[in-house]
């Protein structure tokens, strides 16, 4: 096994690990201060990518459409919060999921409506679009390159917003207490929509990261919205630090259970056995560690204090 | 042609003797309308719609009543639907299926409720041999012929060790084992990703991978939207010009638009295998890939050129009985002659009720009005019958 696809391998998981945490950092704020279940958050993973290639479309920049999409899928955010999200603050989880899943129908739908079942590609710029020359010989697309980057620098801006600022203060207190940061006058409805909207913005930025890769097609965020809960339940409901740590290790352990558990098994088992068993066992990696994370640290890697 | 085949349906419709048995022709059509996949179900859709219209909506004199049934990607949808289509709309016809995992687990339902099975598209190795079946047919393929058609392809053209990529299913397993099969080189790395509703369509890990293997080409099979998806990633990890693409099923009239907007240009001059092409020169090919890009403004891919197939070859077996609906014996003789004008032109059923027939070397062209295509450039194997159907018991 060289040392040069180890390096491309943990790039890849590296890449993985940022777009997940997009997501699951929107999940885990959700999650941790308004109590609110929303299986919903990958529908706006999709309406972003869908903005996205359309904007493209329209303005003929990539670039461009990112910058205009972030706030239209911001509003979607606020008018879901606004709208639905609201009423069930008061209500338990099942009802939640209910209400979510319905949600997930609808954007479905009117996706179908809107776009067509064929999915929408977006047209990379070419400067975006090759590849770049590493140290050590290796050669890793740009635009991967790019998605960590970014990736990152959305994790670093969330740290300061939420450490450094007012409103990121208000959060925390809301996160830590919502009864009590309501009695000392912060306007708890304001907060919870803005923090909706925040969410939105970040699994959006997700959605339109990773269409030019894949494509944006309908249902797109149910699978990854599985693994994102995973990332806030192994980090810990309710912390970003938490939700930034678990993201990258399980970006890195579903990368590279899919790049080396078959040759690991091909020790210890047939070629013929190892080729069936390797792909169905590093699909379960992940939910194996959840597991392990459940069963001996219930509230997760890195819990929010004073809950 | 529209005209020959109206009038041969008059004709048929004055032999026939509606009086007695079914007043109707009723078929059920089970596919993947929903999930990103309804990208091919709807092309097939298309395709049964016009092959209606091209038929006047008759088949011996009987009108034709059509039944669309979703099966959302999941063996256990299509087979409560194909349950729902023999109980309670009784139908004489369940064709369609995209995905072989989905036609293995609604078989049974079709074949024991006394209905004819079509298999518009999936050919699972298993109903090729052990579980063949008399009320079974396909108007496409057995899975592993396609691959076996391009391990002959990579043999003549001197391509010595292989990448190996496939969805893990029923159909990923057929196509791996089948190019397995006639490449005589050496297969230097394999990977079987994750399918169905949440399909795996990020393959970083796994085109690292192919890339450190070294091999001369890489063979994939992904149907329906994972091929932009793959050749999309094959392109920005600049495997283009290290490790040659071969592809079965992936590059087709599905993939090539969103890819064609996406700027993939390295995808043009790739060769593909397949028994049939939007260029096949048949006077039924030309009324059906100029009636679907009259109709749909696209061209049709091979799920519809199989579909539009399954109506004319139900046709033949309704015409042959003169309408009689009852007689499942004088509609499966028919069916077994392969007498119907099909987009592939003229092809014989083997034992197993699979075609033995032609597979084509297709490359991957702009067309003259600028958009990307496939053209036929070679026939690799000529009237090929698959391997499974000595194990049929027929």
């Amino acid at each position: 096994m060289d040392a040069g696809l180890v390096a491309a391998q943990l790039l890849n998981g590296l890449q993985l690990g940022v777009l997940l945490f997009l997501l699951a950092s929107g999940l885990t704020l959700i999650f941790g201060i308004m109590d609110f279940v929303n299986l919903a958050h990958g529908s706006l993973y999709m309406v972003g990518a869908y903005f996205c290639a359309t904007l493209t479309d329209v303005t003929g920049s990539f670039l461009l459409a990112v910058a205009l999409a972030l706030p239209a899928t911001a509003l979607v955010g606020a008018a879901v919060e606004l709208l639905v999200v609201r009423r069930l603050y008061r209500r338990d989880h099942l009802d939640h999921v209910l209400a979510t899943f319905g949600l997930i129908l609808c954007f479905d739908t009117l996706v179908q409506m809107i776009w067509g079942p064929e999915g929408m590609a977006i047209r990379l710029p070419a400067w975006a679009d090759g590849q770049q020359h590493l140290p050590g010989g290796l050669v890793f697309p740009t635009y991967r390159l790019l998605i960590i980057g970014a990736g990152l620098a959305v994790a670093a801006g969330l740290y300061v917003l939420v450490v450094r600022t007012r409103l990121g203060m208000r959060i925390r207190a809301g996160a830590s207490n919502p009864a009590m940061a309501g009695a000392l006058g912060i306007d708890i409805g304001l907060l919870f929509t803005l923090v909706f909207a925040l969410g939105a913005v970040m699994a959006g930025l997700a959605g339109m990261m990773i269409a030019p890769i894949t494509e944006a097609s309908i249902g797109m965020g149910n699978e990854i919205i599985i693994t994102a809960f995973v990332v806030v339940i192994v980090g810990g409901i309710g912390s970003i630090r938490g939700a930034f740590v678990a993201a990258l290790l399980i970006g890195l352990i579903d990368t590279m259970g899919r790049s080396f558990l078959d040759m690991g098994l091909k020790l210890v088992m047939s070629v013929q056995a190892a080729e069936t068993s390797a792909p169905a066992l590093s699909a379960m990696l992940i939910y194996i560690l959840m597991a392990a994370v459940l069963a001996f640290r219930p509230q997760g890697l890195f819990p929010p204090k004073a809950r | 042609m529209k005209k020959t085949a109206l009038a041969l349906a008059a004709a048929a419709a004055l032999l026939a003797s509606p009086s007695f048995g079914a007043d109707k022709v009723k078929i059920g059509f089970v596919t993947t309308v929903t999930t990103p996949a309804g990208v091919i179900g709807r092309d097939m859709v298309d395709a049964v719609n016009l092959a209606m219209q091209d038929i006047g909506g008759k088949m011996g004199g009987l009108e034709v009543e059509l039944i669309i049934e979703d099966d959302g990607f999941k063996p256990e949808t299509g087979k409560q639907k194909t349950d729902k289509l023999v109980k309670q709309d009784d139908v004489h016809f369940v064709a369609g299926f995209i995905w072989s995992h989905v036609l293995l687990a609604s078989r049974k339902s079709a074949l024991d409720g006394g209905k004819f099975l079509i298999s518009s598209n999936a050919g699972p190795s298993q109903i090729a041999g052990k579980l063949c079946h008399e009320n079974f047919f396909s108007t496409s393929w057995q899975n592993d012929q396609t691959p076996m058609a391009m391990g002959e392809v990579l043999n003549q053209r001197g391509v010595k060790s292989l990448y190996v990529m496939a969805p893990n299913y029923a159909a990923g397993k057929n196509m791996v084992s089948g190019v397995e099969r006639t490449f005589k080189g050496e297969i230097l790395g394999k990977d079987m990703t994750k399918w169905g509703k949440d399909a795996q369509l990020d393959f970083s890990a796994e085109l690292a991978k192919a890339k450190a293997s070294g091999a001369d080409g890489i063979f994939v099979f992904y149907p329906g939207k994972a091929g932009g998806a793959f050749i999309k990633q094959y392109q920005q990890a600049g495997l283009q010009g290290e490790i040659a693409l071969y592809t079965v099923f992936t590059v087709d009239s599905i993939a090539l638009p969103n890819l064609q907007k996406a700027g993939m240009s390295g995808v043009l001059g790739s060769l593909n295998t397949q028994f049939w092409g939007p260029d096949l020169d048949t006077p039924q090919n030309k009324q059906f890939v100029s009636g679907f890009k009259k109709a749909y403004g696209r061209y049709p891919s091979f799920y519809a050129a199989q579909s539009y197939d399954t109506i004319f070859l139900i046709k033949s077996a309704v015409e042959a009985v003169g309408g009689n609906m009852d007689d499942m014996d004088g509609m499966r003789a028919a069916m077994m002659k392969a007498d119907f004008p099909s987009v592939r032109g003229p092809f014989r059923y083997g034992n197993n009720h699979f075609p033995i027939q032609n597979f084509y070397l297709r490359q991957v062209v702009e067309d003259a009005d600028g958009v990307w295509t496939t053209t036929v450039v070679d026939t690799v194997l000529k009237d090929h019958q698959d391997v499974y159907a000595a194990e049929c018991k027929m």
